[in-house]
């Protein structure tokens, strides 16, 4: 049987989903031998690859790179799956919506750190707001959690292997 | 005179309702279940919420189960693709109205509004966010009002007006711009009509009202102590 070209993603969250992602016990053994996890933070590749089955995206849009990274990514994918409450809702990272960016950077960096700059080479230029991933491209799954528990995260792929695309995994709760 | 018995249809069963009794008694009574939100049993209905819609023959509206009084011959729906698709709707939009980040509310895993998000289904919003900045009012000595979590439902409203009969909290303004205040717009702690009783806190189905000092996931409440309160109240009366 074919595998499953699998990859994941990280945007702005805090890597909780992934680790939920890792937490499914034994049950990562039998799902390894379905799939082939292709990009990642888990995986050494460094270019999202072309014609990927199943990408799951962890974390809201944020940044101008994350926006580039989830655009070329959509292209790629064959299915989109919104993994957790930040990719759902922006949740945590949204919370810094109603300050300017300024305002915040200058807040963080400046008044905060201990560099007292704001630093501007290197990171990605933030966007205005941190927005759910399906403001901006089209989501086939959304799987809410904060973070999914990983027996819904392995429904959810356990579906797709079987071709069906399903939002239904009963239970799952925002939070 | 006793009010007079009806006979009425709930998804095709024949039931025998009061005919002082709404849609949702009725339904309550004969073991059916609608999903609501802003109703709590023992407070007067104010159909605020509508996520109680039910399909009624003869109408193309869909009516509120908690306030529309049963009639004779009366025949509804309780649930159907239609309804689901509304219920779903109005739970989304009460999702990007606000900020209700559920992963850090105190009321996290004891919350209405995500329990019924999770009763029925709705594992996306299909809205913009509207993310707001919103106060949170920490005047009280014992509670929070977080107009983050708020959804207008107005049971603080009604459990301080109808059975702690302080009436401290009110809705002022309209549409989106509404917000619960307490007296004459003063911030809760300088409210001189407030008893600090709590019931508000008991009765509000989201994080918006909270004991103060409570951290994520340990605000649980309870609001049948309301309903129980309430129905005593009543068989005294």
């Amino acid at each position: 049987m074919k595998k499953l070209k699998v990859a994941t993603v990280w945007l702005d969250g805090c890597s909780g989903c992934h680790m939920s992602l890792l937490d499914m016990d034994a049950a990562i053994i039998s799902l390894a031998q379905k799939i082939e996890l292709v990009y990642g933070p888990l995986v050494d590749a460094q270019e999202f690859p072309e014609d990927v089955d199943v990408t799951l995206v962890e974390g809201a849009v944020s940044s101008q790179d994350d926006l580039n990274r989830i655009q070329k990514i959509r292209q790629r994918t064959h299915l989109l799956v919104a993994m957790g409450d930040c990719a759902v809702t922006g949740n945590v990272p949204a919370m810094r919506n109603s300050i300017p960016v300024t305002r915040l950077l200058q807040c963080v960096y400046a008044s905060g750190g201990e560099a007292k700059t704001i630093p501007s080479e290197g990171v990605p230029v933030l966007l205005k707001q941190a927005r759910p991933l399906r403001e901006f491209v089209t989501v086939d799954v959304s799987l809410p959690g904060c973070p999914p528990p990983s027996k819904s995260i392995a429904g959810v792929i356990a579906a797709l292997l079987e071709g069906k695309k399903t939002e239904s995994a009963a239970g799952v709760k925002f939070g | 005179m006793p009010p007079k018995n009806v006979s009425i249809r709930i998804d095709g069963e024949l039931i025998s309702a009061r005919e002082d009794q709404t849609i949702l008694e009725a339904a309550t009574a004969s073991g059916k279940h609608i999903p609501t939100l802003c109703h709590l049993a023992g407070l007067t209905p104010v159909g605020a919420c509508r996520v109680c819609i039910v399909e009624a023959q003869g109408t193309d509206r869909l009516l509120p189960a908690c306030t529309t009084p049963v009639h004779e011959g009366m025949s509804v729906t309780t649930s159907s693709a239609k309804l689901a698709r509304y219920r779903r709707m109005t739970v989304e939009l009460l999702l990007v109205e606000r900020n209700h980040v559920c992963s850090v509310c105190v009321s996290n895993g004891h919350c209405e509004l995500q329990s019924l998000a999770t009763e029925l289904g709705v594992t996306n919003v299909r809205f913009a966010f509207n993310y707001p900045k919103l106060d949170v009012d920490v005047s009280h000595p014992r509670y929070v009002l977080d107009h983050n979590r708020c959804i207008l439902c107005s049971r603080c409203v009604r459990v301080c007006a109808e059975l702690e009969h302080a009436h401290v909290w009110e809705v002022r303004s309209r549409g989106i711009h509404s917000r619960i205040v307490s007296d004459l717009n003063a911030k809760w702690g300088e409210a001189q009509s407030c008893t600090n009783c709590g019931k508000c806190v008991q009765a509000c189905p989201t994080g918006a009202l909270a004991e103060k000092g409570r951290a994520v996931e340990e605000m649980t409440k309870s609001s049948e102590k309301i309903t129980s309160l309430a129905r005593w109240r009543g068989a005294e009366a």
